[in-house]
């Protein structure tokens, strides 16, 4: 695309950026409406669940209803309490959905389909999820009430006893691909189980973290299991009780732009990303991006799933899945995967 | 702690167990009804909103002998009577505070020439609270427009009485 730019007259660097800026609206518009769709998907599920309809007045199937809320909600009046930081409770929220944005400008959806193919994709993911809680915090402490404070601490604690586990698991995953690169990650699954049954991302030594990488992204997004920080029965709405109109909007959009960028993580780390699930040629006609977003669908299925099941952990038993098990467990498998990548790959070396 | 229950925890086999049973509902007929255009049977003796009825010649039916307005548990009833121009006791004023109302029926029971009923309607809620305070005319309007459902529904009680 920049070929094109410079061919109308415009120079390098204005062609690059113009084309960047394009490459950054084809990946957030969509972004945007599949957060729409995913709001939409997430009640539909867990209605379903529940025994109940869920949305399906406002459109056809009720497939409109989340852009009926988010007009609603445009045209609501923005409350700012009188007691509140005024600057960092309006820019907490934006923090959140920045962040939630520019996660995905890492994210491969085809062999050459990336905005940033840089080769610390990987630390970037995981620098730019820890900066996530940021958003949580500020609007806690700058609302200056009790039970977004609370929440605060919670989300404060949660995500840096998972963040140390994930840190883990992507260790093990880093090591096996041998790259930070998140092509070079989905590239590295390429392969078989046991060296028969042709398989891409079905990796047996890394399943058990593939499990812990999904429980860990649920308490990352702060969803239904460890949703200690906005527990409705507890804590009012958490850190978004002060919160109306456009700015809570953004707490809700940022929040499930992080789910969805969960699932990709989850899809594009461990299931093979962008290859299809099976090494078989037949399987390759179909686009890389629709192996990806199949996979990512399955993935907020299941998240709407665990939704629709579990009870909310108790804030002690969080603390225990996190930091006595999964942080181990992932210790362990460090050792594991690298005892077997000494046995196999670097024998003799 | 057995193997087993570590067997179990690692494998997240409890969990896993609730999910088959969450998937399993996913696929079920649903339990609720698509309400605004599926409505639940009611029963002939369904207390909903009040109407005052009349006779099949046009003539209101309340005689103004305030049963209801004293037996109102919640004072909803307000009544105020005079003498008709032919001689007869009518009512000038009948208001009834919906939201005072505690839906009991006592009313209809009371009445002696089934005037005050409450109909089959139950979707009347209003914006303002003011819209609640309900007049003679809106009432003598409920019995207008519900009166085929109220007869059928009375005519279907009357049996068990």
């Amino acid at each position: 695309m920049i070929w094109w730019f410079t061919s109308l007259g415009a120079s390098y660097g204005w062609s690059w950026f113009i084309a960047t800026i394009l490459d950054i609206l084809v990946i957030a518009l969509p972004l945007m409406l599949a957060v729409a769709m995913i709001i939409y998907a997430d009640r539909k599920i867990w209605a379903a669940m529940a025994l109940r309809r869920g949305p399906n007045v406002v459109g056809p199937l009720g497939l409109l209803q989340s852009f009926a809320d988010g007009l609603k909600v445009f045209l609501q009046e923005t409350i700012v309490p009188s007691a509140a930081n005024r600057g960092l409770f309006l820019i907490a929220p934006i923090i959140t959905f920045t962040v939630a944005l520019i996660a995905w400008a890492v994210i491969p959806f085809g062999p050459r389909a990336v905005l940033a193919n840089i080769n610390v994709g990987l630390l970037y993911i995981l620098a730019v999820s820890s900066l996530g809680v940021y958003g949580v915090i500020l609007a806690g402490w700058a609302s200056n009430s009790k039970y977004p404070f609370y929440s605060a601490i919670r989300a404060a604690a949660q995500m840096v006893s998972y963040e140390v586990s994930i840190g883990f698991v992507l260790v093990s995953v880093v090591m096996w691909a041998g790259s930070f690169n998140m092509n070079a990650i989905v590239e590295a699954q390429k392969g078989t189980i046991l060296g028969f049954i042709s398989a891409n991302g079905w990796n047996p030594l890394l399943f058990p973290m593939a499990i812990v990488f999904l429980v860990s992204s649920m308490a990352e997004t702060a969803r239904t299991p460890f949703d200690l920080t906005e527990a409705e029965s507890e804590l009012v709405a958490g850190y978004q009780t002060e919160y109306s109109s456009m700015s809570f909007a953004l707490y809700w959009l940022g929040e499930y732009a992080n789910v969805i960028l969960m699932c990709a993580l989850n899809a594009v780390l461990f299931w093979g990303g962008w290859l299809p699930p099976f090494d078989w040629a037949p399987l390759y006609v179909v686009p890389g991006i629709i192996w990806l977003f199949l996979k990512m669908g399955f993935f907020f299925f299941v998240f709407s799933w665990v939704k629709a099941t579990l009870p909310r952990y108790r804030y002690d038993q969080l603390m225990r899945l996190g930091w006595k098990i999964f942080l181990p467990m992932s210790l362990l498998f460090v050792f594991l995967v690298s005892g077997w990548l000494m046995l196999t790959r670097f024998h003799g070396a | 702690m057995g193997l087993a229950y570590f067997v179990k925890s690692f494998t997240l086999w409890d969990i896993l167990k609730g999910h088959a049973l969450t998937l399993r509902y996913f696929f079920k007929k649903k339990a609720t009804i698509n309400f605004p255009y599926e409505k639940n049977p009611l029963s002939p003796r369904f207390r909903g909103e009040h109407a005052l009825r009349r006779y099949p010649n046009g003539e209101e039916r309340c005689i103004a002998c305030k049963l209801c307005e004293a037996i109102c548990p919640a004072q909803a009833i307000t009544i105020e009577a005079e003498p008709r121009d032919d001689g007869s006791r009518r009512t000038t004023r009948y208001d009834i505070d919906m939201t005072k109302c505690i839906y009991c029926g006592y009313c209809q029971e009371a009445c002696p020439v089934d005037a005050i009923v409450e109909g089959p309607n139950f979707e009347f809620s209003t914006e303002t609270r003011e819209e609640l305070i309900y007049d003679k005319g809106k009432l003598i309007d409920n019995g207008d427009r519900w009166e085929r459902a109220i007869a059928a529904n009375l005519a279907a009680d009357a049996p068990y009485r």
